[in-house]
């Protein structure tokens, strides 16, 4: 688990050995009754990017005594660190208390710019390779599967060794998925979708169709699995995450059951979602971040925009493949009437034609493949990231209403205690402070996990931002370039044709 | 010949597209007969094409005059051909297919309904890419009848008509109505008997080599045009569905480059502008290729029926001429109507060997111009299919300079 690697670090030893989970998980354990959400500790695992290390958040403790003192810091509403964050929003009415209960992680939620440069860099020089490649068949019939090898091969120390091959199938890259979303989603990372299951694909492949369509399709199922790997890696957290790690390197792998659709996880997955849809209908935010409204309405668009270019593009694809068939039909029927043309000089020049038109079928045939492999499946993956997105942005969105009930709820508190302050009953007097005390902490929860994710959220949009025009300038370069060498190689093709034409006589 | 620029202009028949067409060459353009089409008009259902004559033949009243006709007058006249016994022995110039703007108006009224449904920069350009293809029909159109003309005014027999002198000549409406419901039943008849005896009448074997081979040879021929016809016409759509997307994307891209809040914006709305060119560039690659490919075969197959027509007439002349021989020697060894029989015999005789002589001439004419239309639209084909690859190449070069300028 991630927080074996923060409690060495936290207690200024250094940290550059694989952890040890035995002792970090007994310090861990005392520390985690404390807080709220232990998950969130785990995010303190970027802090510990292997560039970073020598370098310390200033408010980064040595000492496990101080942790607490600083926490209280943070938690002011004042503190200048929270104020170009924070929207005017919250209700006056909370007081800065410095509950106890408050998680000591904070600090390092509140990175520095330093350290996210520094990431970013990181990013970038990513010094990590992973391939999927050779799909083997494993089992027969309706219960065969496709087997994939994943090789890591990297320098970082996270890994135990340079280089890994483990073999996966599909539903562990789902189940892989699924555990990040669990995890990270709900503070506002953008976890990579995973690629889509296909039954109509994967029938064809269980059955044993040795044809195009299925090679085309595991092909396609190859090319998205390393596409996925490699974005999950490049967020620094989640190539932290143990089971990323796992994933990529342990060689037995626990089946994911809890991915299969009509599982019982499948099923909650779906109610979930039910809910989410219409919780998404009855919370009205107050958006007062402009930002985020913005941001949102950008998404909403480019997500209307990339779906209509990929069903332009999918089409695409599908002409350029019928053109090639075509072609090469043409072709032959060329060929034949070559054959058939008594005059010698035509007869040549119409198989010169053929000749000619055969090869610029498997021009066309190419030329559709780098439509769908580079733009293709680049939008669509992209489609599905935006979903992410937007995902992220509900997930703040439920924060927000997270927060707000427990306003409500402190509020109705603090009404019951007034009542109670003429009814005389000291019992239920106490009882009632006691719970104004604790709603007052959830509060106080609420008010930060907001600002958390609202901060993790612009910090996400930022990269992924970047990401994305990398990758769409990389790609469309790419495709550029790919229709440069096409219209070369048709000149050079036309070029030999034309003294064939010239010489009939 | 008529698509060299990138734009064309709305007008129908600009200067280049005068003198005889892409398909058709080696026809003697001598003053003594040159007819064109001058003009054309697209009205609702029937399209009006203006024949322009120049003649230095006394036969006619001018010089030089027009008049309007339309595609009927056209068949009308191509019938007549058929109908004359006197050309039995000439291949006749096949008749223009008839004009067929229905899938294009299909289209337009599609557009137009769906209307609502899209952007006012989409509508546009769906609407110009319409009507470009409407326009391309049109000139096709005009450019076949125009062929036929050309091919008649150029044979040394058929110029001579007097039936197509008056459809040059004579100003009015030559009142010649389509066939009616009952005459086109007829026809149909007429041609499933034609069928059924040419099989009987080419099982007959030619003493003559020569023909012997020409009939071989134009079966094969005729089936394999008509197979490579449609292969091209299959393929050249594709390409139309093609540049067609490459249409739609090149919109998307301007609005995400519009909408977008990254430095992509500028990346996309470059990219959008490239291909907007490109697609026009493969649009008029998918014109150019139906222009030069996919009429050249289509008029083959056409002019290649139309020597099967005459090999099919010589041979029902030969087996005339066969029984008649045949009947000849009955009678004589009969001695009964032996007058009768060797009239009969001397009319087969005649007609079978008037049909031959001018048969090997019209079937070697037919190979000649063949050869030469093929070696003309090849070599065209081929230069423009370059001139619209080095096109791209460039736009694409160009806009992959720009991109890389600017990261």
């Amino acid at each position: 688990m991630s927080e074996d690697r923060e409690a060495p670090a936290l207690l200024g030893a250094a940290h550059t050995d694989p952890p040890e989970p035995q002792d970090a998980e007994d310090l861990f354990v005392s520390v985690a009754c404390v807080t709220e959400c232990p998950e969130a500790a785990r995010l303190s695992a970027e802090d510990l990017s292997p560039g970073s290390d020598g370098h310390k958040d200033p408010d980064d403790p040595d000492d496990p005594d101080d942790l607490f003192a600083e926490a209280t810091e943070e938690v002011s509403l004042d503190s200048p660190e929270r104020q170009p964050i924070l929207s005017d929003g919250p209700s006056p009415a909370i007081t800065p208390v410095t509950p106890v209960t408050i998680s000591p992680r904070l600090d390092v939620f509140d990175r520095s710019l330093d350290q996210d440069d520094e990431e970013e860099e990181n990013r970038d020089t990513l010094d990590i390779q992973i391939s999927v490649s050779d799909p083997e068949k494993v089992g027969d019939g309706m219960n065969a599967f496709m087997v994939y090898k994943v090789t890591t091969k990297t320098s970082l120390s996270i890994f135990s060794r340079d280089e890994v091959c483990v073999k996966r199938r599909f539903s562990d890259f789902l189940g892989l998925h699924s555990k990040l979303a669990s995890k990270y989603m709900h503070m506002g990372f953008i976890v990579p979708p995973a690629p889509e299951k296909s039954i109509v694909g994967m029938t064809k492949v269980k059955v044993g169709k040795e044809d195009l369509s299925s090679v085309e399709f595991v092909e396609k199922r190859r090319s998205a699995l390393e596409r996925y790997l490699l974005r999950t890696v490049k967020h620094p957290a989640l190539l932290k995450d143990p089971d990323v790690l796992q994933f990529l390197e342990s060689s037995e792998l626990p089946r994911a059951v809890s991915t299969q659709a009509l599982s019982g996880a499948g099923i909650l997955r779906m109610v979930n979602k039910a809910a989410d849809a219409v919780n998404k209908m009855t919370i009205k935010m107050n958006e007062s971040d402009a930002w985020f409204e913005e941001k949102q309405q950008q998404f909403e668009n480019l997500d209307v925009q990339l779906r209509k270019l990929h069903a332009s593009v999918e089409s695409l694809v599908c002409h350029r493949k019928e053109l090639s068939v075509n072609t090469a039909a043409f072709a032959k029927s060329a060929a034949m009437l070559g054959n058939s043309e008594d005059h010698t000089a035509l007869s040549r020049a119409l198989s010169q034609l053929a000749e000619v038109e055969e090869k610029i079928d498997q021009l066309h045939q190419e030329q559709a493949n780098a439509d769908f492999y580079l733009i293709s499946e680049l939008l669509g993956d992209y489609v599905r990231l935006i979903t992410a997105v937007r995902g992220v942005f509900d997930q703040r969105m439920k924060t927000w209403g997270k927060w707000q009930d427990a306003q409500l709820m402190l509020q109705r508190k603090r009404e019951a205690e007034a009542k109670l302050q003429y009814a005389s009953k000291p019992e239920k007097l106490q009882q009632a402070r006691d719970e104004i005390r604790e709603w007052e902490g959830k509060v106080q929860q609420g008010e930060r996990d907001f600002e958390q994710i609202s901060r993790n959220i612009r910090r996400e949009v930022g990269q992924f931002e970047k990401e994305r025009v990398k990758d769409f300038r990389v790609v469309i370069m790419k495709y550029l370039e790919s229709l440069v060498h096409s219209q070369q190689q048709l000149i050079k093709y036309w070029e030999a044709f034309l003294p064939e034409a010239k010489a009939i006589a | 010949m008529m698509q060299e620029g990138l734009d064309d202009g709305p007008d129908f028949l600009s200067e280049e597209d005068r003198g005889p067409r892409a398909v058709n060459v080696d026809l003697q353009t001598d003053a003594t007969l040159q007819v064109d089409i001058s003009d054309a008009l697209s009205e609702r259902d029937k399209v009006k094409f203006t024949v322009h004559t120049k003649s230095t033949l006394p036969n006619f009243k001018q010089n030089e005059f027009s008049v309007v006709r339309q595609h009927e007058e056209f068949i009308w006249l191509h019938d007549s051909f058929v109908e004359n016994e006197e050309y039995a022995g000439y291949i006749i110039p096949p008749a223009p297919p008839k004009p067929d703007f229905d899938a294009s108006r299909e289209k337009l009224q599609k557009l137009g309904e769906g209307e609502g449904s899209m952007t006012k920069e989409e509508f546009t350009k769906m609407k110009q890419e319409l009507e470009a293809e409407y326009l391309a029909i049109f000139k096709k159109t005009v450019a076949m009848h125009e062929v036929f003309l050309c091919r008649v005014a150029a044979h040394p027999v058929l110029r001579k008509d007097l039936n197509f002198h008056v459809f040059l000549e004579y100003n009015q409406d030559l009142s010649v109505r389509g066939k009616n419901k009952k005459e086109k039943l007829e026809d149909f008849f007429k041609n499933v008997v034609k069928s059924a005896d040419g099989v009987l009448v080419a099982g007959v074997k030619d003493v003559d080599d020569f023909f012997e081979h020409e009939k071989t040879f134009l079966l094969e021929y005729h089936n394999r045009v008509k197979d490579s016809s449609a292969k091209s016409d299959r393929m050249i759509r594709s390409h139309k569905n093609a540049a067609d997307d490459i249409n739609r994307i090149a919109s998307t891209l301007y609005t995400l480059g519009t909408q977008d809040s990254t430095d992509l914006c500028k990346f996309f709305l470059k990219v959008s502008e490239l291909f907007e060119k490109t697609r026009k560039i493969e649009a008029r690659v998918a014109a150019d290729e139906d222009l030069k490919l996919a009429d050249l075969l289509k008029y083959y197959l056409r002019e290649s029926q139309a020597a099967k027509d005459l090999l099919y007439r010589r041979g029902r002349a030969l087996v005339d001429y066969e029984n008649a021989n045949k009947a000849l020697d009955k009678a004589r060894a009969k001695n009964k109507d032996v007058l009768q029989a060797e009239t009969t015999q001397q009319v087969c005789c005649q007609k079978f060997e008037k049909i031959s002589e001018s048969a090997k001439q019209e079937l070697i004419d037919f190979k000649t111009r063949r050869v030469a239309a093929f070696r003309k639209n090849l070599v065209e084909l081929a230069e423009l299919e370059l001139k619209h690859a080095k096109g791209n190449l460039q736009l694409l070069q160009s806009c992959l300079g720009v991109l890389k300028g600017d990261t």
